[in-house]
């Protein structure tokens, strides 16, 4: 019983730790017909963005300049997530079809 | 300025260049292509005929995309199975085949497995390899070449001669430009030159790319960006024949002496140039459909006039 009261005073603290300062929230960028949609995302540093592709063919997130780690290869339906903690403009691009771009713009 | 033509600038082709012929055959087997000077004449095909004259024969696969799993082609390999046994049939043993890239979806070191194992299966002397542009993901095509041949400096580019033809083997899918296109690159280009600066002008020439050695579609990514830069080092030549992939279906072109072909297939079509939002898998095809729009080329030369005979052949 103290034990189950010990966790709800946790997970209490950790919720109005929540609210007081806004968690890093997780950002999606899907990618449909070639498109990262969107194309730019502006997140807080700390944020995490998570890609999806929702095509048939693979694509891959790839920074142009190393600003983060590229992904592997994304079949239809993967995910693939990246955390931005320093603060700049993080151009990307699709290394199999680089007509793909995208920027992610950490504030 | 003899040597002007390596400066040739695309939009500003000389006159006698200018008189290109644009061939476009979309399905269906049965088109015979015989190339004389530079002009194409389609003939109706008589399945298994020899070419009394032939003196060799080879055959191109292309664009196996071993790992793909959705429609119209859940199953690759099994279409891959039956384009090496299309091969296995052909009444004139094919000395080489050439696998003009993608054989894999996803660069996988078990796709490339599936992929060598299946073609030992192959009635042939030797299998060429060389890359497309879903064979290099991740690590630049080091996998690829040190599995399938790293060629020229393990830059994976190539030349072989065959019976009095030189083959050329160009990797175009790496550092991709602009909206997609292919990228020979200055060091390519520079080891082309000097392959090519030793032979006589009458030598027939063949050259495998995987994507697109024209502006097919550039908006699609269907083209090479420096590809003026090797066909005028191309041009002085009598007779060229450039075999390609990635597009997944037929498309001719004929510029001067210089013929692009591109290939099926042995996994699934893609749309015609422009039709729909992207280029991806073709997957609205009419039920049972599919092998009408897969399959593989068998290539013929016929020594002394310089002509090549092409026939394509679906797994229908």
């Amino acid at each position: 019983m103290q034990k189950l009261f010990v966790i709800a005073a946790l997970l209490l603290a950790a919720l109005s730790a929540h609210a007081a300062a806004p968690a890093p929230a997780t950002y999606q960028v899907g990618i449909h017909n070639f498109h990262f949609q969107p194309m730019q995302v502006v997140v807080p540093a700390g944020a995490t963005v998570t890609w999806t592709n929702h095509d048939e063919e693979p694509h891959v997130v790839t920074s142009a300049g190393n600003g983060f780690k590229s992904s592997p290869a994304l079949d239809t339906d993967d995910h693939y997530s990246a955390v931005f903690t320093r603060p700049g403009t993080y151009a990307y691009y699709c290394s199999i079809h680089p007509q793909m771009t995208g920027t992610i713009v950490v504030k | 300025m003899q040597d002007d033509r390596d400066d040739i600038d695309p939009d500003n082709i000389r006159p006698d260049r200018r008189r290109f012929l644009e061939c476009m055959a979309w399905a269906g087997a049965g088109t015979l292509w015989l190339m004389q000077g530079g002009v194409a004449h389609a003939g109706a095909l008589l399945k298994g005929a020899m070419q009394p004259d032939a003196t060799f024969s080879f055959v191109q696969i292309s664009d196996s995309h071993i790992g793909f799993h959705k429609a119209p082609n859940p199953d690759p390999v099994a279409s891959l199975r039956q384009s090496i046994a299309q091969v296995n049939a052909q009444p004139q043993r094919p000395d080489f085949v050439v696998h003009t890239g993608d054989l894999s979806h996803l660069s996988k070191p078990e796709q490339f497995d599936t992929v060598a194992e299946l073609l030992k299966e192959a009635k042939t002397g030797h299998v060429f390899y060389i890359p497309g542009e879903h064979d290099v993901i991740g690590d630049d095509g080091k996998a690829f070449f040190a599995r399938f041949g790293g060629g020229v400096d393990g830059n994976g580019w190539y030349s072989f001669d065959h019976h009095g033809v030189h083959f050329v083997a160009l990797v175009n899918v790496r550092h991709l430009q602009g909206a997609g296109l292919g990228f020979l690159g200055a060091d390519q280009l520079a080891w082309l030159r000097k392959d090519l600066a030793g032979l006589s002008a009458s030598t027939p020439i063949v050259v495998f790319a995987h994507m697109p050695m024209w502006s097919l579609y550039p908006a699609w990514g269907w083209g090479t960006q420096d590809s003026a830069q090797a066909l005028a080092l191309l041009q002085r030549f009598s007779s060229v024949t450039v075999l390609n992939g990635h597009i997944h279906q037929i498309q001719q072109k004929i510029e001067g002496t210089i013929t692009f072909h591109t290939a099926r297939s042995t996994a699934y079509p893609q749309p015609a140039p422009g039709v729909g939002p992207a280029p991806g898998p073709l997957q609205n095809l009419p039920a049972g459909k599919l092998h009408d729009y897969i399959g593989v080329r068998d290539v013929r030369h016929v020594r002394g006039n310089g002509a090549l005979a092409i026939t394509e052949h679906t797994l229908a």
